[in-house]
């Protein structure tokens, strides 16, 4: 995918391949070169590999709930709350930290919750979409984006939500101008901003608590 | 992903022994760069240190400055009251770098040590010198947009991508480190080193050597201060080419500056020569346009980057100017 994260992908995809090109027989040798997992037991290092794929003993509140886990260390925070968990509501965009869709609050700040182990989370607390409404009361953010229309097709809206309402907690939601910057870290390729930035300043001004 | 072994530290000296005596071990602090590369197999760390739990998230006044904890998160700083009295370029470098949610995570010491973006280095299939030393520099004969005009060699013309290190080598920082042979002190400037024939070493930084704390001095760059980030979009994008700038203006005249530029080099890259001519004369365009000339000398081009050697004078003196309208 041609974001600018993925650093310097060319638009002209001809010149692109042609310049690549020039480097086929390095990449034919470079081909060739084993994996880290070859080369962990060609220097016989069974042992150890047995031993990183222990499942480590995992404390943590997700929405309220105290949780006491095993986990294998690969695993993310965003995987564990989806595969483990079931907690498919927090969604995997990008998976690189380029998109926001797996926005979480941890401890009361928002992350991305595909950038991190889930053993890094030991002790601490995590909020989801899930954990936001109060029994079958929408979180006032919520009711925003209902009421301003604040997505299409939705698979931005969990990250969104999770992201506007610390954005308001922070006191990053001064202004138009104050809550673009402060939600660029959510992308919605559907391109809803314009309502998504209606709803936060409606929360915003109405005072409720957040 | 590869598997690897976590542990998680609860001393600093467990931590640096536990990387000092494993080549195949890291630190990990925020992730967001180290997890990144893990998934595309850049690195393949064999142990990681989760280094978290140490005590390095303070920012304190400490003789004559600043001393910023090396886990202290990107957002903590830029938020930070005494950082945006006294120092306040940096927290306008750190807004400008990656988003909300990342600079919730990424801490300081992880930010100076992140990895360029090169797109040949991230690309595990592509030659690149810099991951697999020997395999030729991709970028050199291939897309180099995105590369440096200064301080490169034949074996890697990648940039640094941070944009806080730009705002810390502008301003005379400090980086403390911790290792297995005791503290020491590296100057900025000297942290982050030119690619050579080694472009696999990104830093000065020893096997095992844990960053501490960064030191940043008082100084009179309090007002007139600006970081010009040119980016492809307006914000959540890593920089084509940034300027940090902060003067000190009286009645007109320049009478200290600073000057340092992101996205031309394999490190942050000061601009001494520029701040002299900046230094003494009035604060006008004309002075800017001078200083800026001055800051381009030497510079030299690839295939696809030679916007560069235009774009970086003109962000010079917009960056010059904002600071002085500040
Ligand atoms: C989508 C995206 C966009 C981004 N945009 C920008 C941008 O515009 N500007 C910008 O500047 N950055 C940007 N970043 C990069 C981001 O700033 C870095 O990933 C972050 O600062 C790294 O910090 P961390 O704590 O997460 O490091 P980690 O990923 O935990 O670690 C990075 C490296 O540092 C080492 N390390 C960490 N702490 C220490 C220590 N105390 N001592 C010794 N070694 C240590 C680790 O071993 C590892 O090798 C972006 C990142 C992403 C994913
Ligand atoms: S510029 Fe450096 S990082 Fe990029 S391909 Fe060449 S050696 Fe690798
Ligand atoms: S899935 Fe985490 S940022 Fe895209
Ligand atoms: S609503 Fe479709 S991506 Fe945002």
């Amino acid at each position: 995918m041609a974001t600018n994260h993925e650093p310097d992908v060319p638009a002209n995809h001809n010149e692109n391949r042609r310049t690549f090109l020039k480097q086929s027989s390095l990449l034919t040798a470079l081909a060739l070169v084993p994996g880290p997992v070859v080369s962990a037991a060609e220097a016989k290092l069974d042992e150890r590999v047995a031993e990183a794929i222990e499942q480590i003993p995992l404390s943590l509140k997700v929405n309220g709930k105290k949780l006491k886990l095993k986990v294998e260390p690969r695993t993310t925070l965003l995987d564990l709350l989806r595969e483990n968990l079931n907690l498919t509501g927090t969604k995997k965009g990008c998976d690189y930290g380029q998109c926001g869709a797996c926005t979480v609050h941890v401890d009361g700040q928002r992350v991305n919750s595909c950038l991190s182990f889930a053993v890094m989370h030991e002790g601490q607390e995590i909020t989801t979409i899930e954990g936001l409404a109060d029994g079958d009361k929408l979180h006032p953010m919520q009711e925003a984006f209902v009421k301003h229309d604040g997505f299409q097709c939705g698979y931005c809206t969990p990250g969104q939500i999770m992201s506007a309402v610390a954005c308001v907690r922070e006191g990053h939601a001064g202004s138009e101008g104050e809550i673009r910057e402060y939600m660029s870290g959510n992308i919605c390729r559907c391109g809803a901003y314009t309502n998504i930035v209606a709803a936060i300043q409606d929360v915003k001004s109405g005072g409720q608590k957040v | 992903m590869n598997q690897f072994q976590y542990v998680r530290a609860t001393k600093p000296q467990a931590a640096i022994e536990a990387v000092a005596k494993d080549a195949n071990a890291r630190f990990i602090a925020g992730g967001t760069n180290l997890v990144d590369l893990m998934k595309r197999g850049v690195m393949t760390p064999q142990k990681l240190v989760d280094i978290n739990r140490l005590d390095f998230r303070k920012i304190e006044r400490q003789n004559n400055g600043l001393r910023i904890g090396a886990l202290a998160l990107n957002s903590t700083v830029a938020d930070d009251k005494q950082v945006r009295e006294r120092q306040p370029l940096l927290a306008l470098a750190l807004n400008a770098g990656a988003s909300p949610q990342l600079r919730n995570m990424a801490t300081v010491g992880g930010n100076m040590l992140q990895r360029t973006r090169c797109a040949y280095f991230y690309d595990v299939t592509m030659p690149c010198n810099k991951r697999q030393p020997g395999t030729g520099c991709g970028a050199l004969e291939g897309i180099n947009r995105m590369h440096a005009i200064f301080g490169f060699s034949d074996k890697c013309i990648a940039v640094h991508p941070s944009d806080m290190s730009v705002a810390l080598v502008a301003l005379d920082a400090t980086v403390q480190v911790s290792g297995p042979k005791g503290n020491r002190s590296i100057p900025f400037a000297d942290f982050h080193r030119l690619p050579g024939d080694t472009p696999e070493k990104d830093t000065n930084l020893e096997p095992g050597e844990l960053i501490t704390a960064v030191d940043v001095p008082d100084g009179p760059f309090t007002k007139h201060v600006h970081y010009q980030k040119v980016r492809e979009r307006a914000s959540y994008a890593f920089a084509l080419l940034s300027v940090a700038a902060a003067l000190d203006i009286e009645n007109g005249t320049i009478k200290a500056a600073r000057l340092a530029m992101g996205g031309v080099a394999h490190k942050p890259w000061r601009l001494t020569a520029a701040e002299q001519v900046l230094v003494g004369k009035p604060a006008t365009e004309e002075t800017f346009r001078q200083a800026a000339t001055v800051a381009m000398q030497g510079a030299k081009s690839f295939k696809h980057n030679e916007y560069k050697l235009r774009l970086g004078p003109n962000a010079i003196v917009q960056a010059l100017k904002t600071a002085a309208a500040a």
